[in-house]
């Protein structure tokens, strides 16, 4: 095997166990220098024991794990040029702001004069310059977590590794955070691997995203790959929302077929993936995709339904579809402003659907 | 203990100020506190400004001579002695209790009990019967010296009984799990992520330890020399049952004054300074430890 001389982390086949259980089975992943890459899957899933692989907490029961070339699997976590951003923040308490960012530098006995100036630009990258001589204990939850950030990339690692390091922090500060993170990536141009179980999260801030599920990377993609495309019925449902509906193909015509829904319903879908006629696969439909009016449209998929459920989400109504057939169906329409149609409980509407946005996640 | 002082700075209208409840519940360890600890405390401060009659009762005068006899260089010796002994069975405490408190910390919790309980059995048997077991193991003829001898590893017994090696061995011994229990404590409540950190910034098994895993259970530290530092310089069985009273502690001097020699005004004295003593090192840690906590 070759390696691209732009890969930074090279993970060849790698499972972990534990016990009987592999958290980790027979994972492969490339990440290139300066790619933003998040790790995205339910918990319990192994995306954490990919990055305890990555950091050196754990090592690797087969594969090889190869970080800028250099194979580094039973490399100690201290002989790693990697270093973790922990989801705790795992900040030292008996020690300031200043002490703690400084730790790394003072392990790696960088002289004092060198080390100041670090630890200065570090705080100021992410705003914290004021706060040096403050503990852990006399901040805020977003300002540890900055802390842990900057103790991070003082080091100048080869890559970043981030543990879910916004998880505990409020809905509107993750998003601010998320925004920071982001930048800081472009001005550091490190590698990031970044551990999440938030899709919108992994959908905000990647550049590739790593599906996982079972120990197993279920699609690797960039984000409007992973949500317009999804390869899995896992992946579909895991991000964003996705009604999975079976269907039976009935008939091809060229570069379409018609597929019938389980309860009668039928479709025209892209031909392009589906199994041989008679078969039966599975599909996606993002509800935002279904357009709905209570004007009959022009549409290669057309039918009625009547709204079973209305549920206000802010920005977005959520609305629960019955078509004639019976069939049900999640569609979302953005709220709407006096210009718009509205839409409520029990009305009789038109929906339609591009035959693209009917994606086929699993064939028999 | 500091339910009373924490009880006079809350504003009289608090609600959380402490009612006759609290006060019926804190009555009698009030009382026991005031009965067994304050009144002969405060006997003990009186009778070491009296004089010794005769027949080694109490003249009830002011003197200072009691005090001034404390600093006679003969007991000063002792006093460095019991400092010294009392800190070198602190010293070894640490040093043995440290990895043990530490392992069993890190054990799977069901282990753990396992463990601890193993600390701990030694509390099911009488401290005097345990004292006596260690004679039958250093003594000239007893169990160790045979065992060196059998393995050809000395001679000579060796003369172990009634030295300070055996008064080291015997305060080691007995207060040893005071040691591995506080620091236990203390090694148990840390975060295995903060150690992990440590790692992640390039710290070794070494620096991790000395730089993050110490001073975080420095309060265990502390609190386990105090158990043993404490009790240590005051005992008076083990040196006189394992020193063969050889090696007095300050604990057989104040003992040998209120039994033996009849002074209890100097054995009073004796105890205040000692208590001083003690008050002092608590002062000092606790003041370390405050630093830590801010």
């Amino acid at each position: 095997m070759s390696t691209t001389p732009l890969a930074m982390i090279e993970i060849r086949a790698v499972t972990k166990r534990f016990g009987r259980f592999a958290a980790v089975d027979r994972v492969s992943l490339t990440v290139r220098a300066g790619e933003f890459i998040t790790l995205l899957g339910p918990s319990g899933c192994g995306k954490t024991t990919l990055l305890r692989l990555l950091a050196g907490f754990e090592t690797p029961d087969e594969g090889q794990i190869l970080l800028d070339g250099m194979e580094v699997s039973h490399l100690p976590p201290y002989r790693r040029n990697v270093n973790q951003v922990f989801q705790s923040y795992a900040l030292f308490p008996h020690l300031t702001v200043r002490e703690n960012v400084g730790f790394g530098l003072r392990m790696k006995n960088v002289p004092a004069a060198d080390a100041g100036p670090r630890i200065r630009d570090a705080l100021a990258m992410v705003s914290l310059d004021e706060m040096a001589d403050r503990f852990p204990h006399q901040l805020s939850g977003g300002q540890r977590q900055r802390v842990a950030l900057a103790r991070a990339i003082v080091c100048r690692p080869k890559v970043l590794l981030l543990d879910e390091p916004l998880s505990a922090l409020d809905a509107k500060l993750r998003h601010t955070m998320q925004l920071e993170l982001k930048h800081l990536h472009k001005k550091l141009g490190l590698t990031f691997v970044f551990v999440t179980h938030d899709q919108e999260e992994a959908l905000t801030m990647s550049d590739r995203i790593a599906v996982i599920n079972r120990g197993q990377i279920e699609q690797l993609g960039d984000a409007s790959e992973i949500y317009h495309k999804p390869r899995t019925a896992f992946a579909a449902d895991f991000i964003g929302q996705a009604n999975l509906l079976n269907v039976t193909v009935t008939g091809r015509n060229g570069t379409t077929a018609r597929v019938r829904l389980d309860n009668g319903l039928e479709l025209t879908v892209a031909a392009a993936g589906l199994p041989a006629t008679a078969k039966s696969a599975l599909v996606s439909i993002r509800p935002e995709k279904i357009c709905i009016s209570k004007q009959r449209m022009d549409s290669e998929n057309v039918f009625a339904a009547h709204i079973e459920e209305e549920i206000f989400r802010g920005a977005t109504d959520q609305l629960r579809l019955v078509t004639e057939q019976g069939t049900k169906l999640n569609a979302l329409v953005a709220n709407e402003s006096a210009m718009q149609e509205a839409f409520h409980e029990g009305d009789r509407v038109w929906c339609g659907l591009h035959l693209d946005d009917v994606v086929i996640v699993q064939t028999d | 203990m500091s339910a009373v002082p924490a009880a006079t700075e809350l504003a009289p209208t608090d609600s959380r100020r402490p009612g006759w409840r609290a006060w019926a519940l804190l009555a009698p360890m009030v009382l026991w506190l005031l009965a067994f600890v304050v009144v002969p405390t405060a006997i003990l401060l009186v009778y070491s400004f009296c004089e010794r009659d005769e027949v080694g009762g109490v003249i009830f005068t002011f003197t200072w001579e009691n005090y001034h006899r404390v600093f006679d260089p003969v007991y000063l010796r002792i006093f460095v002695r019991s400092v010294y002994y009392a800190g070198l069975t602190t010293v070894i405490c640490v040093v043995l209790g440290y990895p043990v408190a530490y392992y069993i910390a890190r054990a799977s919790v069901e282990r753990r009990n396992q463990l601890l309980l193993l600390v701990m059995v030694p509390f099911w048997t009488s401290f005097l019967i345990r004292t006596y077991a260690w004679i039958t193991i250093l003594k000239q003829d007893g169990l160790l010296n045979g065992l060196l001898l059998s393995m050809n590893f000395i001679t000579e017994p060796l003369g172990l009984l009634y030295t300070p090696t055996a008064v080291v061995i015997g305060l080691v011994y007995a207060y040893l799990p005071f040691m591995i229990l506080p620091i236990y404590g203390s090694a148990e409540k840390l975060d295995n992520s903060l150690i992990e950190a440590a790692h992640d910034l390039g710290a070794g098994p070494v620096r991790a330890f000395s730089s993050v895993i110490v001073p975080l259970t420095m309060p265990g530290i502390a609190a386990g020399t105090l158990l043993v530092f404490v009790p240590a310089i005051g005992m008076f069985a083990i040196t006189d049952l394992m020193g063969g009273a050889k090696v007095p502690m300050i604990g057989n001097v104040i003992q040998n004054q209120f039994l033996q020699a009849r002074d209890w005004p100097f054995g009073a004295a004796l105890g205040v300074i000692f208590m001083l003593m003690f008050a002092l090192t608590y002062v000092i840690l606790q003041s370390r430890g405050a630093r830590h906590a801010t």
